[in-house]
Formats: C-alpha cells, sequence, structure tokens
C-alpha cells in the first residue's frame, strides 16, 4: 500500500512539474530568438515582444523551480532504499545537474530580469541564451538519470549493488540519447504552442504585432515536430530493444509476431483480456515502429513474462497493458493532430502573410491544451512501461521505497502536495492567462 | 584526505555556501514587513534579493544532490527520516520561492499581503527546520544497525535541534538586517541600521550558548575553541560596525560568524555523518556511507571544474548590482 502511495506521489508530482518544464525550456529558447532579432534589427517592437514572452517566461519558471526542489527531495524520502542502492550511479548525473545547470540558469535568470538597464545589449543577449542552454543541460542530466533506469549501463554488480565503473556509457547510452532529443524538441513544440495561442489571441484583438511572434512560432512549430515523430520513433525502436515489454504491452501484443499490425483503437482490453476487439489494424505497422524492418518480429508479452520468470524468478513482469496501449495512441494522435494544424497554419502563410483566417486563430488559442497531453502521455508510456522496475532488471520498485517511512507520513505529504500543487496551479494559470492578455508595454525600458 | 573526506569537506562547503548567501535572504524574507515601513519601502526591501535568491537557493539543492552521489547512504537514511520535517520544509520553500515572482503582479493589497506573509513564514521556517536538522545529525537520533531511522517526527524535535535551528534563525536574521542595511538608503537604510544593532548582539548571545552546547554534546568540554570564539566576535564587531555606519564590514563579519557556525558544526561532526543514539556502533560515518572510488574520482573532476566557475559568475552577479537602491517612490 505505502509502495502504491508512493508511486501516486511521484507520478503526481512529476507530472506536475513536467507541464512547467517543456514551457521554461521552449519560452527561454523563443525569447531568446526574440531578443536576437531585436539586437540584430534594432526595432522596438522586437524589444517590446522579447518583455512580453519573457514575463510569461519567468511567471512559469517560478513553479517549475519550486516543483523541481519537490523531485530532488522525493528520491531520498520515499525511495531511500533504491538511492541507497543507486546512488553512487544515479546521484552523479543529479549532482553535475546542480552544478553544471542549475547554477547557471537560476544566476543569469537573475541578471537578464534585472539587468535591462545595467548590462549591454550584447551582455543581456547573452544572458538569455545562458539561461536557455542551463535549462537544456539540467533536462541532458535528468534524462542521463532517467534513461539509466530504462537501460542501466557502465556498472558491475558488488555484492549485489551497482557500482558505477564507466561515466562514458552513462553519457553515451541510446535510451539517453535518443530520449533527450526526444525532450528538447518536445519542449520547443510546446513553448512554441504557448507562443501561437497567445498571438492568435492577440491578433483577434487586433494587436498587428503579435504577427511576427506567430510567424515565427508556425515556422518553428512544424519542422521541428516532424523530427519530434521522427525521433520518437526512433526511441521505440531503442526501448523495443532494451525494454521489449514496453513496447508489447503498447500494442496490448499478447503472442509473437511477425510480421506484426498495429490497431488504430481496441474495445477491451488490459492485463486481464488478452483478447479485446482491434480495430482498423494497419498491416506491418507495428514492425516497423518496434523493428524498422517492414517484416520485424515483435515477442508477445506471454512468452516474455516466460522469460523474466525464468530469468528474474517468479513474479509478474507485465506493466500496466491499458495505459501503455492508449497513453501511445494519445502522445501520436494528438501529435498528429497537432501537426495538421501546423501545416494549416503553414498554408495560410504562404507569401509571408500573417493567418487572419477566423476559424484558424480560434482553434490555435485552443491547440495549445494538446502538447500537455501529449507530454503527459508520454511519461506515462516510459515510466509505466518499466513497471515492475525501479531500475530495469536491477530493482523491482516495491524493493525501492523507504523503510522508515509509514502509510500515514506519505498519506499526510501526498494531501500537502496536492494543496500545494493545485494552489500553484491555480495561481499560475490566472497570472499567465492575465498576463497574456495585456497589450504590449508602449514605452520599453 | 582520502577522496571521500574531501567530499564531506565539499559538502559541508556547500552548506556554508549555502547559509552565507541564502541566510540573507531568508533574514531580509523574514524582515521586509517590518523594516519596510510602507509599501514601497518593502518592495525596496524585497528587490535587494530579487536578482539574486534564486542563485542562492541553488546551494541548497546542490548540497543534497552531492550528498545523494558522494555519500548515497546518509542521503537515503537523512531525507526518509526527516521526512515530515521535509514536507514542510518543501512547503516553505514553496511559498517563499513563488512569492518573490507573484508578489508584485497583482495591484491589490489583499494579494500582497498575503504573498508577504507567506514569504516571512517561509523565510523563518526554512532555517529553522534546516537548524533543527543539522543539529539532530550532531546529537543523534534512533538509528538501528541497518542504517534506518525509528523515531517519529517528534524525535526530531529535541532540546539541542530546536536550538540550532533558532540560533541559524537568528543569525539570518543579523546577516539580512546588515544586508538591508548595505544595499538601500534613506529611512529603510536607518531601520535597518536600527535592527541590526539590536540583531547582532542577540546573534552573538545566541552564538554563544550554542557553541558551549555544542561542545558538551560533542564531549569536548565546555570551552569552545578560538575559531568559535572568532564566530561569536564577529557577530560583536557587526554590532559595532553597522552602528558606525560601515555596513559593508558589518555585512563581512555576519558573514565571517554564519561561516565559522556551520564548518563548526561540521568539523564537530566528523568523521561521522549522522550519530545514532541507539548504539555507537550504527552511527553512520564518512567511510561507511561514501559511494567508491570511480564515481567519487568523477564527481571530483566535475566539481573541481565547476564550482570555480560558478564561484566566477556569481561573483560578477554581486558585482553587477552592488549598488544601493534607491526608496522607490
Amino acid at each position: 500500500m505505502t509502495v502504491d502511495l508512493a508511486r501516486w506521489q511521484f507520478a503526481l508530482t512529476s507530472i506536475n512539474h513536467f507541464f512547467f518544464v517543456p514551457v521554461t525550456i521552449g519560452l527561454a529558447f523563443l525569447v531568446a530568438m526574440l531578443e536576437t532579432a531585436w539586437y540584430r534589427t534594432g526595432q522596438d517592437q522586437f524589444l517590446r515582444l522579447t518583455r512580453f514572452f519573457g514575463t510569461l517566461l519567468v511567471i512559469n519558471v517560478a513553479v517549475g523551480v519550486v516543483t523541481g526542489l519537490v523531485q530532488e527531495f522525493e528520491f531520498g524520502m520515499n525511495w531511500s532504499s533504491y538511492s541507497r542502492m543507486v546512488g553512487n550511479v544515479f546521484g552523479a548525473p543529479l549532482a553535475m545537474e546542480g552544478l553544471a545547470a542549475f547554477f547557471l540558469e537560476s544566476t543569469f535568470l537573475g541578471l537578464w530580469i534585472f539587468g535591462w538597464d545595467k548590462l549591454s545589449k550584447k551582455v543581456h543577449l547573452i544572458t538569455i541564451w545562458l539561461v536557455f542552454i542551463g535549462t537544456v543541460l539540467s533536462a541532458a542530466f535528468i534524462l542521463m538519470a532517467n534513461a539509466w533506469m530504462q537501460h542501466p549501463v557502465g556498472y558491475k554488480l558488488v555484492h549485489g549493488m551497482p557500482q558505477l565503473t564507466d561515466i562514458w556509457a552513462v553519457f553515451t547510452n541510446p535510451v539517453f540519447l535518443w530520449g533527450y532529443l526526444h525532450v528538447v524538441l518536445d519542449s520547443i513544440v510546446t513553448g512554441t504552442a504557448v507562443m501561437l495561442a497567445v498571438s492568435a489571441w492577440q491578433l483577434r484583438r487586433n494587436r498587428p504585432e503579435f504577427g511576427h511572434t506567430m510567424r515565427m512560432a508556425l515556422a518553428i512549430l512544424v519542422p521541428v515536430l516532424l523530427l519530434d515523430m521522427f525521433v520518437g520513433s526512433e526511441l521505440g525502436v531503442i526501448e523495443a530493444r532494451y525494454q521489449p515489454m514496453k513496447i508489447a504491452a503498447a500494442e496490448a501484443q499478447w503472442t509473437t509476431c511477425q510480421p506484426c499490425s498495429f490497431s488504430l483503437f481496441q474495445i477491451g482490453g488490459g492485463n486481464d483480456d488478452h483478447s479485446p476487439i482491434q480495430i482498423f489494424s494497419i498491416p506491418h505497422l507495428l514492425s516497423l515502429l518496434a523493428t524498422n524492418s517492414w517484416n520485424g518480429k515483435v515477442i508477445g508479452l506471454t512468452p516474455l513474462q516466460a522469460q523474466y520468470s525464468a530469468r528474474y524468478g517468479p513474479g509478474y513482469y507485465v506493466p500496466n497493458v491499458f495505459i501503455q496501449y492508449w497513453s501511445m495512441r494519445v502522445m501520436a494522435y494528438l501529435a498528429g493532430l497537432v501537426l495538421l494544424f501546423g501545416l494549416w497554419g503553414l498554408l495560410l502563410m504562404r507569401k509571408r502573410k500573417v493567418p487572419a483566417n477566423r476559424w484558424f486563430l480560434m482553434a490555435a488559442t485552443w491547440v495549445v491544451i494538446l502538447p500537455f497531453f501529449m507530454n503527459t502521455a508520454g511519461w506515462l508510456l516510459t515510466e509505466s512501461g518499466r513497471q515492475p522496475w525501479i531500475v530495469q532488471g536491477l530493482q523491482l520498485t516495491r524493493q525501492g521505497v523507504s523503510p522508515s517511512v509509514t502509510f500515514t507520513d506519505v498519506v499526510i505529504s501526498l494531501i500537502a502536495f496536492g494543496v500545494i500543487y493545485t494552489a500553484l496551479g491555480v495561481v499560475d494559470a490566472v497570472l499567465m492567462i492575465r498576463y497574456s492578455r495585456r497589450g504590449l508595454e508602449q514605452e520599453p525600458g | 584526505m582520502t577522496l571521500a573526506e574531501f567530499w564531506f569537506l565539499i559538502i559541508a562547503l556547500l552548506w556554508t555556501g549555502f547559509f552565507l548567501l541564502e541566510g540573507f535572504d531568508f533574514g531580509v524574507g523574514m524582515l521586509h514587513g517590518i523594516v519596510g515601513g510602507d509599501e514601497a519601502g518593502r518592495r525596496t526591501a524585497i528587490s535587494t534579493i530579487g536578482p539574486l535568491w534564486d542563485g542562492n537557493e541553488v546551494w541548497l539543492i546542490v548540497a543534497g544532490a552531492a550528498m545523494f552521489a558522494a555519500f548515497p547512504g546518509w542521503y537515503a537514511t537523512l531525507f526518509s527520516g526527516f521526512y515530515l520535517a521535509l514536507v514542510l520544509l518543501l512547503a516553505a520553500l514553496m511559498a517563499r520561492g513563488t512569492s518573490f515572482e507573484y508578489r508584485g503582479k497583482r495591484d491589490s493589497p489583499a494579494w500582497r499581503a498575503t504573498w508577504s506573509w507567506l514569504l516571512g513564514a517561509g523565510s523563518l521556517l526554512a532555517p529553522l527546520l534546516i537548524g533543527i536538522a543539522l543539529g539532530d545529525l550532531l546529537h543523534g537520533l534512533p538509528i538501528n544497525a541497518a542504517h534506518e531511522y525509528t523515531g517519529s517526527f517528534w524525535t526530531l524535535l529535541q532540546p539541542y535541534g530546536i536550538y540550532t535551528g533558532i540560533t541559524l534563525v537568528v543569525l539570518c536574521l543579523a546577516h539580512g538586517a546588515t544586508f538591508i542595511a548595505l544595499k538601500t538608503s534613506g529611512g529603510l537604510r536607518r531601520r535597518a541600521v536600527r535592527l541590526a544593532r539590536l540583531l547582532a548582539p542577540a546573534a552573538a548571545l545566541a552564538l554563544l550558548g550554542f557553541v558551549i552546547w555544542t561542545h558538551s554534546i560533542a564531549h569536548k568540554g565546555l570551552l569552545p575553541n578560538p575559531v568559535e570564539i572568532a564566530g561569536v566576535l564577529a557577530m560583536l564587531a557587526a554590532a559595532w560596525l553597522v552602528a558606525d555606519d560601515r555596513e559593508g564590514w558589518a555585512f563581512a563579519a555576519t558573514t565571517v560568524a554564519i561561516t565559522l557556525t556551520v564548518l563548526s558544526l561540521f568539523s564537530e561532526l566528523y568523521p561521522r555523518v549522522m550519530v545514532s543514539t541507539t548504539n555507537p556502533a550504527y552511527d553512520l560515518t564518512i567511510s561507511n556511507t561514501a559511494s567508491p572510488g570511480y564515481p567519487l574520482k568523477v564527481m571530483t573532476i566535475v566539481v573541481v571544474i565547476a564550482l570555480p566557475a560558478v564561484l566566477a559568475y556569481t561573483a560578477w552577479t554581486y558585482y553587477v548590482f552592488r549598488r544601493r537602491l534607491k526608496e522607490s517612490p
């Protein structure tokens, strides 16, 4: 029971944290681009847009930073047996994140916010780029740590405990490299969707300066999303290699198949229902997604369960199939929807015109919700798909909890974080909307 | 010095850096309502730390992460043992962290008063709780042979721990008051100087009690060593310097006092990292909680490269924001 609550707590706090992270990374990039435009052209409108979107960035960072603090503490608080076992490997990227990324991000964000009249134009521009570098470095180290849980590398076992032997292997873990690229691209998509929504809302109120940010957002969104989808499918192939359960569960594939088809929808299904009604099967698509080959073989969940039981001892090693199946589809279908929307925007933008179609502008304001669902679904697919392991093949999630923490402790903290996060979420949303609706400052400076 | 000892030193330095930097912005957070006078004054008081607090708080995160990487056993026992205390600490840090950005975002007295209250309460609770935790490390807690904490939330609140917490709160108050005096002008500066003249001697007294109590806990007799006496004297000097309009030196003096206090706590702890009251054989020590040699080597390379760079750009930031703030209209 305590382990279930601890898992709920980690899931809720990290999903919540990851509402703010991609917006921070994405907006930091876009604000840096806007300030670069101002630095190069000297046009006041770019300065005003920089400050406008910079305010949104700062409102968002405040919650991102404090919810990140909780993540950093939670490993030791709820997962002390895990921390004790893997700290020498897993803790290293976390410490590097603090030393190399958090200091950079926080210090230069302070300089950027308060340094407008204290720094030269050029130095001020450098500070925002350093903030962006800080955010992507931070993502790199945390993804490196996460990838090690999915596919542990660069260690040896001493009395059953992993010891780091090769940091370079941790740095070049393929799950990390592809997962990291996926997260950074996805963050830029999310930030771009925010900029698009705000610009569309403002354009509907006849504030033409937001035509710049509308065009910039659309021009970035479509290619980055296309690349992101490609990287995501490569990541799927890599995960299928190291975590075959994860991908088999994402298709609810109980028996081994070759070639394998991909179902668009299914009715029923789950860990107790091995024969759901599949609707619209696309032949060969699962083979392509999981193995990059037309006739690739995907081993089913039942034979995998037999393999794992033989290797790791009796137990149930199949992740929650319902979550895997649907989180993968929610992520992929919504990405497709966002892509179609972006293409519509590009079509309207031919000959460098600002899209003025009312329907498009209305839709653009609402499309911003989709990336948040995509992000959450993607993390569910990754993290729930690793279960029952906390570190694939090394430690089970239920073995990772803190022995000294009681059920009551976790209930109290869950309620406390629930209340605080809800309050923060409401305040953040109210302020984001309020500041998104303001006009640009007339007198910059 | 072994690599593990080197990392104990690094962690002591990270905690010291945290208290000497975030210490003054805890102080400013607690004092901004009292010293501010009116809304403009309160806003100016908060502005003294506006560009700095976020970077200061990173020292805490890095101290925690460095413990995780270099002493997983210490991190695991400490963070799971202090579970509910850490929930409170996180609530305090979240309240004050968001108040800096959100307080000024709406033009309503009730809104600002709410965030001011959260800033004050969070800035009081955070050093109090961390102080209690540091005191508990040295005083000892019920810890069993498996290095698991066996007490409850209330076991954490023993007198020495609470006194350590209070001492750190008073130190942060004095440190914050000299910082406001150094960074502002006009009425705000005068009020901060007056407060600092009261707080610095109070902090010196609290500190004297702390070093004596610490010595009796660590079984090293009642007489403080010269380093600890220097901490008390530095605090007294601050009171005199601030009254003499030498706020820069006063702030340097409170910085020295805080630095010596935190360092002395860790030096009393050495070579243990967490004392067990159940049985001295169950003490967590540097050697029985440290990571193996290879990961420590990797981390050493990282810290040797990164920390000087961090110190350099942090110093530059303080240089950029070195001027006194004018009281806003």
